[in-house]
């Protein structure tokens, strides 16, 4: 039976909480991207938002947009992915304990530190006391979070399953991986970010949940096909042999995807891949990118998703996300290919209903 | 979907033991692993009793197969050398012969180096060694392993606080139930860190001596470190190996009670319980032994216990709480114990749950507080429960076959 994307919720970067669609893009300046954030007022309770870090406020009203527009109140599971956890709280409290030489310390920080907590929070708030599970391992957090939300539909007990991708930017955590050479000086001329030819890619955040089920309806957003990970090819052969066996799976032939969505970054390095597929196996595809306006994160993919999702419903491509327009009138399937840092390949295949 | 998950190998390392055979030496002769903080430079040093894995960082290296620790954090060390053994104690040569994969846990991650990055980084932010913090993410940790076992099919983290390795154990059952991989490492790995000392400190939930588990006079936890890894494999890909036992039920609950605090009935510990029996397809009766949470914490000893009582009906199977013997080992605790319970079920042994002096007056049942030989145990039930209100608990049986 097919597995179905029956709502979406992201906040990102970009103006996208309330159901907009990359059609009047933002232009930022400055280090790196922090997300556009609603008033937390409409999502979450007034007096829990003062105590809540920014990753608990974006991941908590995110899902609630998400339940809402797939019209489930109380899922049958709540499946988070994150890269980092909540590093807002962590850095607080260790800058506590080495501050103040492991004295005088508080427990909040602590609490909401742990990396489960935006799964805990999010079912706090709606009372849900069904399966709740975070997974967190890079690149491969959504994916894992999404592999066992499939699984758990076909098990046949649940209906709705709430699952999603958050990360949070701090300050801290760009100093450091900036250090190591990650970003590029900052994020000016980001709109163009696939033309970049430069070092390193911008940094993002945001929350972005998908509501899975196995229920057909017309206002479901796409089946969620096929989703496959490669773990640190070797090298763009096996890259090539992996889509193929993708493809073949799948009973398709490459000129059948109408979209190919790209993880593209602007970083140099990374970004070869890409280039080496949209000159190669896809040089005859429409081509779109999503990372010039999500930034780079562990689970930023879940924004391709979304992105890939809202295509399929409308069909319609936003212009700020074409890379190559082949013009392929109805769109049947889209492809996306992404990877983090080169170690977490993945490849998702979403269809029209 | 009727495949059957069983166990061919189990691999661990914790205050208690190296490997398993020094496990299985403490457990029998009753010896804790709880005692001062000796590796961790914390101002609690004299003042709170841990469990340490009793190998330095360098010792763990040799034992891991490496040559060198550079890049490798604590947690990747301890859960290296808790995997390797699991491997070859499930008589595995070559690691991609069939479909293979590790779900691991963790909770802390490579926190241990991050700690000492950050204290040079807070002064000066061009300071602090870089390699101290590469590894900090949990997703490292895995990644160290799976690359020192040479697994690239599947690889994935799962983090819920304390019922994380339990929930490993769990999705890996039903990965290879869903015919994705037929082999999958499982467990997790959690070192001791500042950051969780002070943690569970500011929470006011640990012992300043060693726990009590189920005591009515009980006041807290004593953290522990170590890791846990089990071999799960389709019965088909197992064939002839010898077969520790079989995962025949998992669940998890949310209590969405409280971020930290379980529900003084222990709803949420009840549903996990419950579901785990109906997976199973076994009654209350079947039940011989539970491996309790059993933290020794005020709040985790009450609501499990009620659970208990609640479930059973009054006639609570025997039960224990190996964590006098370990400490809390946090993401570790659901792997370590699942071996436990594979080594009750092998030897037909109950291992005691040490300190225990006076039964919790809100119960009617104790723990079995002495080591107990030549029980018929066909069936134990394991609970993990953590912060967030995330419940697991897991149906360990004999394997039978059918």
């Amino acid at each position: 039976m097919p597995v179905f994307i029956k709502g979406v919720g992201c906040i990102s970067p970009q103006p996208t909480y309330n159901g907009q669609f990359l059609n009047e893009l933002t232009a930022y300046t400055g280090e790196y991207f922090t997300s556009a954030e609603p008033d937390y007022k409409a999502y979450l309770n007034p007096a829990l938002i003062r105590r809540m870090g920014k990753i608990l406020k974006m991941g908590v009203a995110s899902a609630s947009i998400c339940l809402q527009d797939a019209k489930v109140e109380n899922p049958d599971a709540i499946i988070t992915g994150t890269g980092l956890g909540c590093i807002v709280d962590t850095d607080k409290f260790l800058t506590a304990i080495i501050e103040n030489e492991e004295q005088f310390l508080t427990p909040t920080n602590f609490i909401q530190s742990t990396h489960n907590t935006i799964s805990a929070q999010i079912a706090l708030s709606l009372k849900c006391l069904n399966y709740n599970f975070t997974y967190v391992h890079r690149g491969f957090s959504l994916e894992s979070a999404l592999q066992d939300s499939i699984m758990m539909l076909k098990e046949g007990e649940a209906k709705d399953i709430l699952v999603g991708g958050v990360d949070e930017i701090t300050q801290t955590y760009y100093a450091i991986t900036k250090r190591m050479g990650f970003w590029k000086k900052n994020v000016e001329g980001h709109l163009s970010l696939a033309k970049a030819n430069t070092k390193g890619t911008i940094a993002g955040e945001g929350a972005t949940y998908f509501v899975l089920s196995q229920e057909e309806s017309s206002s479901n957003y796409a089946e969620l096909k096929d989703l496959a990970t490669i773990y640190r090819p070797k090298d763009i052969e096996e890259i090539e042999s992996e889509l193929h066996k993708f493809l073949e799976k799948n009973d398709l032939a490459v000129n059948d995807l109408d979209l190919v969505i790209l993880g593209i970054n602007g970083d140099q390095r990374g970004d070869q891949v890409y280039h080496d597929l949209a000159n190669g196996l896809f040089k005859d595809q429409s081509l779109a990118y999503f990372k010039h306006l999500s930034g780079e994160y562990p689970t930023s993919v879940a924004f391709g998703v979304w992105m890939g999702a809202k295509i399929m419903k409308s069909q319609e491509i936003p212009s700020g996300v074409i890379l190559e327009n082949a013009n392929k009138g109805e769109i049947k399937n889209i492809l996306i290919y992404n990877h983090y840092r080169d170690i977490n390949h993945s490849i998702y295949l979403l269809t029209h209903i | 979907m009727s495949k059957r998950v069983v166990v061919t190998g189990m691999g661990l390392v914790s205050g208690i033991g190296n490997n398993l055979e020094q496990t299985w030496d403490s457990l029998i002769s009753s010896k804790s692993g709880i005692g001062d903080i000796t590796w961790l430079n914390t101002r609690h040093k004299n003042n709170l009793p841990v469990s340490e894995v009793k190998l330095s960082s360098d010792e763990l290296v040799g034992l891991a197969g490496l040559t060198s620790k550079n890049g490798y954090s604590r947690s990747s060390l301890l859960g290296t050398v808790a995997a390797r053994e699991a491997v070859r104690n499930a008589g595995i040569k070559n690691i991609n012969e069939y479909r293979t994969g590790i779900v691991s846990a963790t909770s802390v991650g490579g926190m241990e180096k991050s700690e000492v990055f950050f204290a040079d980084f807070l002064k000066d932010n061009t300071k602090g060694e870089l390699r101290n913090i590469v590894t900090h993410d949990c997703g490292d940790t895995t990644e160290k392993i799976a690359d020192s076992l040479g697994i690239k099919q599947y690889m994935t983290t799962i983090s819920t606080a304390c019922s994380s390795s339990a929930n490993s154990i769990m999705f890996g059952a039903r990965l290879i139930k869903h015919n994705i991989l037929d082999r999958v490492i499982v467990g997790g790995t959690d070192s001791l860190t500042k950051f969780t000392l002070n943690g569970f400190n500011t929470l006011m939930i640990l012992d300043k001596d060693h726990c009590r588990p189920f005591d009515d006079t009980r006041t807290g936890l004593n953290l522990g470190e170590g890791a846990g890894f089990l071999v799960l494999e389709s019965e088909e890909t197992a064939g002839s190996k010898e077969i520790f036992g079989e995962i025949t039920g998992y669940a998890n609950a949310n209590e969405a009670f409280h971020q930290t605090a379980s529900s003084p009935e222990g709803d949420g510990a009840y549903q996990a319980m419950k579901k785990a029996l109906e997976v199973s397809g076994l009654s209350i009766e079947d039940i011989d032994y539970i491996n309790v949470h059993g933290t020794g914490t005020l709040n985790n000893d009450l609501s499990e216990g009620r659970a208990m009582e609640r479930l059973f009906n009054s006639k609570v199977p025997l039960f224990s709480s190996t964590k006098a013997f370990t400490g809390h080992t946090l993401g570790a605790c659901g792997g370590i114990e699942a071996i436990f319970s594979f080594l009750s079920i092998k030897y037909n042994t109950i291992f005691p749950n040490l300190n225990f002096g006076t039964q919790m007056k809100e119960l009617t049942v104790s723990p079995v507080d002495k080591l107990k030989r030549n029980v018929a145990i066909d069936h134990v039930l394991s609970n993990s429960f953590g912060f967030g209100g995330n419940n697991s608990s897991l149906i360990l049986s004999r394997y039978r076959q059918r």
